[in-house]
């Protein structure tokens, strides 16, 4: 097609917001859309990902898209030898990443049949073992990051430096604190996909398989067919869930009520039984509170652990729902039990050769789908939770030195740019002079503050220039459901008709009044039985689904988070449907059809 | 042993054969727990004792003898003087008995609908809508023994005969059972398949409802309402509301079964709850998991039975078409292990358009 008439603009035409000139001096130059390339960028198709990354980056957040990308590459193009796919290129414009699949050369697909059978075919033959060793390495490597510990540099070096012969000083300790900090962030992002395509292809195995079975079976279905009950994604919200009930059971539920989170523990403590309900909440808060409101991607997020007033409000919604005699806790067998009768009665529907074949590969996406619920758990939740924090404290020492206003202003910079002010500040120290950074960095923060607030402000064009035909690239239908179908909604979203089309995630039908939320920090407004709209949602909202009466999102694959938890919770969801929480505002009735991934506003 | 009676809760697999596919059904549900409205098979050892008494065998070859089967008028003749004949005699005094006897255990002039229950050897296709007698709402034992004879008479229909005769049948060999049951006062009834009958997929049920008895469904006099759900899940997918203008209800006083124009809000109303729609889909998944087989199910909700347990089968039969279609489908080669999942990288289900 020609590149006038494309589907999509040219990221080449696409205009600065209004107070953004100059955003991409915030951003590496290998992320830029380079006009001496234009050509090439022009005929390649690029879709934003705003299912991670949903609001424009800071600076230094844009270490997680690289790492990211650089270890999802990895495994398709240089490990695994993924017959069709290689990595994901990337571009960042406006502050959103867009994302390109890069595709094998078709004559090179079948040479690679032989490596990838044999790499990833020992992958899947000693799951069990090396899934166990996986985890083993990202524990290690959280208790390496856990023990990073930046320090302040002294105004006169130890005695005992002088006298040991040392013959270093503390700025030693701080860069190499800082780069075993930014080494372990990376080391995680690539552990993250060790398994994590394979898992996916696993299941798209199946997925592909049921469906030629049964043409019109919901993918809802089939996911229910694999998805485990014990996740540990649902943990921190289990957990929560057990602390309201024994905080019933044990008569402290004034004492939990008593003002802030720190006042409710002396309360409980000081309590008959609050004790033992202390060493619950202790042993759950580590590691299980190491649960971020967002999805571990930016510097922003915020984790259970450090916000202990987020899973606190949590508790005192679930003690209500306790004492207004509702069952909270998830009814796992009734789950599990549910999971067999739904396997068995489409199993039933089929020959028996497709029965065989049936049993295999459900027999292998079930060995592998732990991992790909699980592994956000330990990586976006737990590694990079600790990672943030530590990257916070950093921040904290930095601004207490001067550099900055704010105690997290670091992120304004980006992470080479803050290893450059470590610099400033050694050798500042060491010479004796006035740190140079404090002169410049406040007033550049506050210049990348305000495109960042401008550049928030836009809301990212769903795609770039023209999509290929058909979409063929495996993971990009399973991760973001990208299909070609999905991209002739997002064409045919503009032609508004009332009702918005999306992927139907989760069946039902409610009515209701929508609560449109652009951000976790804002989940509180949110009151019982609204319909939650918004960009896109995290396993950590789990708790909220126990209220709303139905999820819309903008972005989301079949294996989205709101998906996943909208059937557990058994409430409607549509997904996937590019603009709702822009269309949408809150206070409209709405209809919600999960059935047919369909959202009307009434009034 | 002959047995001219027997009570659908005594039916056993190897009284298949004296009691004729519906009645087996019936006896089948009945003792698997289903709800299904209590009656009686008036056997084929009945009708074998009628045509004994009577030395109707006789009467009938002599009938049929130089029927020419593709002259339809010859045919006509003779199957009208045939029926004629069964029903002017009276049946065998024990068979009458029998057939009395088990009536009154069903309770005062209670209403029944007395249906012919067809053996194998009939009409491939008979038990389709209209091809055999079916009496609705009949009351008194007089007129119950009076219709189980018309149901056998119907053994005699011009088609009946002229098929036989075609297909080298003796039409001695072939003998007719009779289903009397207790009759429902259906608010709604109707038919479930438990597979598209028009792509023949199996993940779902597809229902056809419409007010009062399920007679104006089966025959299509009037445009049901249609209801979709997926089997497995047991979610309904779709629903289109038709204009039902006519529903068959009981009428008490003329002891039968009268076609009423319906003019109120009802015409355009969902005639089914989403409860009961997913009620009539459970017992239909139900019969097929009991038959091994798709389904075509005829089902009531009755008036006088309390919520939750007003929902009854009124029959259950094998699917024919699709299951036909699906034995004869080649069979289709799967790849597994890693070349499964080779080829699904390879050819992921997004692409196929």
């Amino acid at each position: 097609m020609d590149a006038q008439k494309s589907l999509f603009p040219s990221a080449f035409e696409v205009e600065t917001p209004k107070g953004a000139d100059g955003w991409k001096d915030l951003y590496p130059y290998y992320t830029h859309f380079n006009p001496n390339r234009r050509e090439q960028d022009d005929n390649t198709f690029w879709f934003c990902n705003s299912q991670h990354w949903p609001t424009p980056f800071r600076p230094f957040d844009t270490i997680m898209l690289d790492f990211a990308i650089k270890g999802l590459g990895q495994y398709n193009t240089r490990h695994l030898l993924v017959p069709p796919a290689n990595g994901v290129d990337y571009r960042i414009l406006n502050g959103y990443v867009y994302f390109s699949p890069v595709a094998v050369a078709p004559e090179q697909i079948e040479g690679r049949v032989p490596q990838f059978m044999e790499r990833a075919g020992h992958y899947f033959m000693n799951w069990g073992d090396l899934y166990a060793n996986w985890k083993e390495k990202v524990l290690a490597k959280i208790k390496e990051l856990d023990a990073i510990n930046f320090t302040t540099l002294p105004d006169v070096e130890a005695l005992d430096v002088v006298t040991g012969g040392v013959g270093l000083d503390s700025t030693n300790q701080l860069f190499d604190q800082y780069d075993k900090a930014i080494e372990m962030c990376y080391k995680i992002w690539q552990y993250h996909f060790e398994f994590l395509n394979l898992g996916y292809a696993a299941y798209l195995d199946f997925f592909g398989f049921v469906k030629e079975q049964f043409p019109s079976i919901p993918d809802q279905a089939i996911a229910k067919m694999v998805q485990g009950v014990d996740s540990e994604l649902f943990r921190p919200d289990d957990e929560i869930k057990k602390l309201a009930k024994l905080a019933v059971e044990l008569g402290l539920v004034q004492a939990v009520h008593t003002g802030s989170v720190d006042d409710a523990l002396a309360a409980i403590a000081a309590a008959p039984n609050g004790d033992k309900w202390i060493a619950q909440w202790n042993a759950a808060k580590d590691p299980w509170f190491n649960f971020t409101s967002g999805n571990g991607f930016y510097s922003t997020d915020k984790y259970w652990i450090d916000h202990l007033d987020i899973p606190f409000g949590y508790l005192r919604d679930y003690i209500e729902r306790v004492e207004a005699g509702e069952e909270i806790m998830r009814p796992t067998a009734k789950l599990l039990a549910e999971r067999d009768r739904i396997t068995s009665e489409y199993r039933e529907m089929m020959d028996d050769e497709a029965q065989a074949v049936f049993d295999g590969k459900l027999g292998l996406a079930r060995v592998v789908f732990p991992y790909v619920e699980d592994h956000n758990f330990y990586i976006e939740h737990w590694a990079l939770g600790t990672f943030w924090r530590k990257m916070r404290e950093l921040s904290q020492l930095l601004c207490d030195e001067g550099f900055w206003n704010n105690a997290d202003d670091m992120f304004f910079l980006n992470r080479n740019e803050v290893r450059d002010v470590l610099w400033d500040y050694s050798s500042s120290w060491a010479i004796g002079v006035a740190k140079r950074g404090t002169d410049v960095w406040p007033a550049e923060i506050e210049r990348r503050r305000a495109i960042h607030l401008a550049l928030s402000k836009v809301r990212p064009l769903p795609a770039l220039n023209n999509p290929p035909e058909v979409i063929t690239e495996p993971f990009t239908i399973m991760l973001w459901g990208i299909t070609s179908e999905a991209i002739e909604r997002w064409v045919s979203s503009d032609s508004d008709d009332g009702s918005l089309r999306g992927m139907a995630a989760a069946p039902g039908i409610v009515e209701g009044v929508a609560r449109v939320l652009s951000s976790p920090d804002q989940l509180r407004e949110l009151q019982k039985g609204e319909i939650l709209v918004t960009p896109v949602t995290a396993p950590s909202w789990a708790p909220v689904f126990g209220k709303i009466g139905a999820a819309v999102t903008d972005i989301g694959g079949m294996m989205s988070h709101a998906a996943i938890v909208c059937r557990e919770y058994g409430l409607p969801a549509v997904t996937g449907t590019g603009n709702a929480s822009s269309k949408i505002t809150t206070g409209m009735r709405l209809r919600v059809d999960g059935n047919n991934g369909t959202v009307t506003v009434l009034d | 042993m002959t047995k001219n009676i027997l009570n659908f809760n005594e039916i056993s697999s190897s009284d298949h054969g004296r009691v004729g596919g519906k009645c087996a059904s019936l006896g089948e549900m009945t003792q698997a727990g289903v709800a299904v409205p209590p009656g009686f098979a008036v056997t084929t050892d009945a009708y074998a004792a009628m045509l004994e008494c009577h030395d109707l065998g006789a009467e009938i070859e002599r009938h049929l003898q130089g029927v020419d089967p593709d002259d339809l008028a010859s045919v006509d003749k003779a199957a009208q003087s045939i029926r004629q004949r069964i029903r002017s005699h009276a049946m065998p005094k024990d068979v009458e008995y029998d057939i009395r006897t088990a009536y009154a255990a069903m309770g005062d002039n209670m209403p029944v609908a007395v249906r012919s229950s067809a053996t194998a050897e009939d009409l491939p296709d008979a038990s389709f809508a209209g091809q055999q007698d079916t009496y609705l709402w009949v009351r008194g034992a007089d007129a119950v023994v009076n219709h189980v004879r018309d149901c056998w008479a119907s053994l005699y229909t011009t088609r009946a005969v002229s098929y036989r005769e075609k297909n080298k049948i003796p039409h001695i060999d072939v003998l007719m059972s009779v289903g009397v049951q207790k009759m429902v006062k259906a608010k709604t009834a109707g038919v479930a398949m438990t597979l598209d009958p028009v792509t023949g997929d199996r993940t779902r049920i597809v229902i056809d409802a419409s007010w009062g008895l399920g007679e104006m469904v089966v025959s299509g006099v009037v445009t049901p309402d249609n209801f979709v759900v997926e089997k497995v899940l047991e979610e309904i997918l779709d629903r289109t509301i038709s204009d039902k203008h006519v529903e068959l209800v009981g009428d008490e006083a003329a002891g039968q079964a009268v076609e009423r124009e319906i003019t109120d809000e009802r015409r355009t109303q969902c005639c089914l709850s989403d409860a009961e729609i997913l009620a009539v889909a459970r017992l239909a998944k139900r019969l097929e998991k009991q038959n091994k087989c798709p389904q075509d199910v005829e089902w009531a909700i009755d008036t006088d039975l309390p919520e939750g347990e007003n929902l009854l089968a009124l029959q259950s039969r094998p699917e024919t078409i699709w299951s036909q279609k699906e034995k004869d489908k080649p069979k289709t080669s799967y790849m597994t292990g890693m070349m499964g999942i080779v080829n699904t990288l390879n050819n992921p289900f997004g692409s196929k358009t």
